[in-house]
């Protein structure tokens, strides 16, 4: 009787990024509460400073009719914000549950794990990127760049809030703990209203304000979205928008897969 | 009294310690009350050149009062927290079989809730001057504008506590914090009520945070606009949450 050996090849990246991914993005389906809260959130805001800035529109050269429609770009970042947070939550519960340590002893690749991770955070941004739109677009702001700026916003949205999941993703793998993650985000709160969130650049009189906001990366993500809902196409903002994003994406991608490799060594 | 009084002040006592020593629970409660004031004094200080934005003082002042009355609710707000991590730690159901006036618990962490404000308050306070707040108002005036802040401070801390007592868990959090922070923001906060207009202007004129957040700016600017209202809105606001902070806490009991 002759021995049969059976080999298995391990699956590929892409099939090892979309296993960990389903999970992820199933884990964040099943906890509505961490959806609809990030998504709510930003949504009061808009609807409150919508109508409580308003008078900011007589200050002259407002770039828009309502500081509704100038506002809108605010949520898509805000919700960027937050889902840096639950994409670095979920993960630092999965170092704090040991469920990370079990997964090092699979052949999983360190960074399917880490792409596969931010599944989660990925449906998360679609979702409420599209909810903002929405509800932008009801309460009548107009999108100048039109149906395909409104696309085009979608993707950069998608882009922003992926890279700063990243950023979350960074946050939990060197720290290991929900709590110090969440300890954290006060201080990706502050990058946002350093920003031109409220007020065009030219427009804010305090000149150290103006500076910060002046070398924020954030401000230049704002403006970027902000230039397709009251400008049209602005090739500059969309340029320094998508190119800041792809980089703070990418630094801090190559900075969490350094720290997984880490973490992974440890364990 | 005198048993009301030992568990209030070792509850407050506790609650004082724990936020000080604890730069995780210190922080949060510093650092949000300074960015606002940052982020809204300084950004947003083109405003007050909009026509018929008429306050004395200028932009430093008139969004100190809002984040010093801020700071206070959040006092209030940050000690709910804490009383929601003692029942998911199992301290507060050892506290209650221990005090031997359970009503004191409630006056403790309100207690420890003002404690917690002076410190944020100070720094606040400290942080606007350093910023260029002009004051125009007396002494007494500002003594107004403190008192205003104690009664915002109390309502807010029966609110958190009382809510935290019904759920008796940390993720309370959000609904402890979220009527708090939406009932700020429908005040005037930006701009006078008179330059509100659309829904938010018919919402604020009604919001009690509205009379408060109006009387302390106009005590800060020396020329006292309803002063005696804003305080009677704030003592009826004390008055209901007492009651429902007394429910939370029978709430607790009967839960064990």
């Amino acid at each position: 009787m002759s021995a049969v050996a059976i080999t298995v090849s391990p699956p590929g990246l892409l099939e090892q990024v979309a296993a960990v991914a389903r999970r992820s993005a199933t884990r964040t389906l099943r906890q509505r509460a961490l959806l609809i809260f990030p998504m709510l959130f930003p949504l009061i805001l808009f609807a409150i400073n919508g109508s409580a800035l308003n008078a900011a529109t007589k200050i002259p050269g407002f770039p828009a009719p309502t500081y509704r429609d100038f506002l809108l770009a605010f949520p898509f970042m805000q919700g960027a914000l937050f889902i840096a947070v639950t994409a670095g939550v979920d993960i630092a519960r999965d170092i704090e549950s040991g469920y990370f340590n079990r997964l090092a002893l699979t052949p999983l690749r360190g960074e399917a794990m880490l792409i596969g991770q931010l599944g989660g955070a990925f449906v998360t941004a679609i979702s409420q990127s599209i909810v903002y739109l929405l509800v932008g677009i009801a309460t009548g702001v107009p999108i100048k760049s039109g149906v395909p700026g409104a696309f085009v916003l979608l993707i950069l949205a998608t882009l922003i809030a992926f890279a700063f999941a990243n950023i979350g993703a960074l946050l939990a793998l060197r720290t290991g703990t929900g709590e110090a993650v969440q300890a954290l985000f006060p201080l990706l709160f502050v990058t946002l209203f350093l920003s031109s969130s409220s007020l065009p650049r030219n427009l804010i009189k305090a000149t150290w304000f103006r500076d910060i906001a002046t070398y924020n990366p954030v401000s230049y993500l704002v403006e970027g979205m902000r230039s397709l809902i009251i400008k049209g196409w602005d090739g500059q903002a969309l340029y320094l928008g998508f190119g800041f994003a792809i980089v703070i994406g990418a630094i801090a991608l190559t900075l969490a897969s350094r720290a997984m490799r880490t973490r992974l060594v440890r364990t | 009294m005198r048993r009301f009084w030992s568990v209030t002040r070792a509850v407050a006592w506790r609650s004082v310690h724990n936020t000080l020593v604890s730069p995780a629970i210190l922080l949060p409660s510093l650092i949000f009350p300074l960015f606002f004031l940052v982020a809204f004094a300084g950004g947003l200080s083109r405003i007050s050149d909009v026509p018929n934005f008429d306050y004395g003082p200028g932009y430093t002042s008139f969004q100190f009062v809002f984040v010093f009355l801020q700071s206070a609710a959040f006092g209030g707000v940050f000690t709910g927290f804490a009383v929601a991590r003692d029942f998911d730690s199992g301290f507060a159901r050892r506290l209650m079989l221990s005090a031997p006036r359970r009503s004191g618990i409630i006056a403790g962490y309100a207690l420890g809730a003002l404690g917690r404000w002076v410190v944020t308050g100070t720094v606040v306070t400290i942080a606007a001057v350093i910023a260029g707040m002009n004051v125009d108002g007396n002494g007494v005036q500002l003594v107004g504008l403190v008192g205003l802040g104690l009664m915002m401070n109390f309502a807010a801390a029966l609110w958190a506590c009382g809510l935290a007592m019904f759920l008796r868990t940390e993720q309370a959090g959000a609904l402890i914090q979220m009527p708090v922070f939406v009932a700020m923001f429908l005040a005037p906060v930006y701009v006078p009520l008179p330059l509100l207009t659309g829904w938010i202007h018919d919402v604020a004129r009604y919001n009690p945070v509205t009379k408060a957040l109006e009387a302390g700016r106009g005590l800060l600017a020396g020329s006292p606009v309803e002063v005696g209202v804003a305080f009677l809105a704030l003592a009826v606001a004390a008055s209901v949450l007492t009651v429902f902070a007394r429910g939370g806490l029978r709430s607790a009991e009967r839960a064990g």
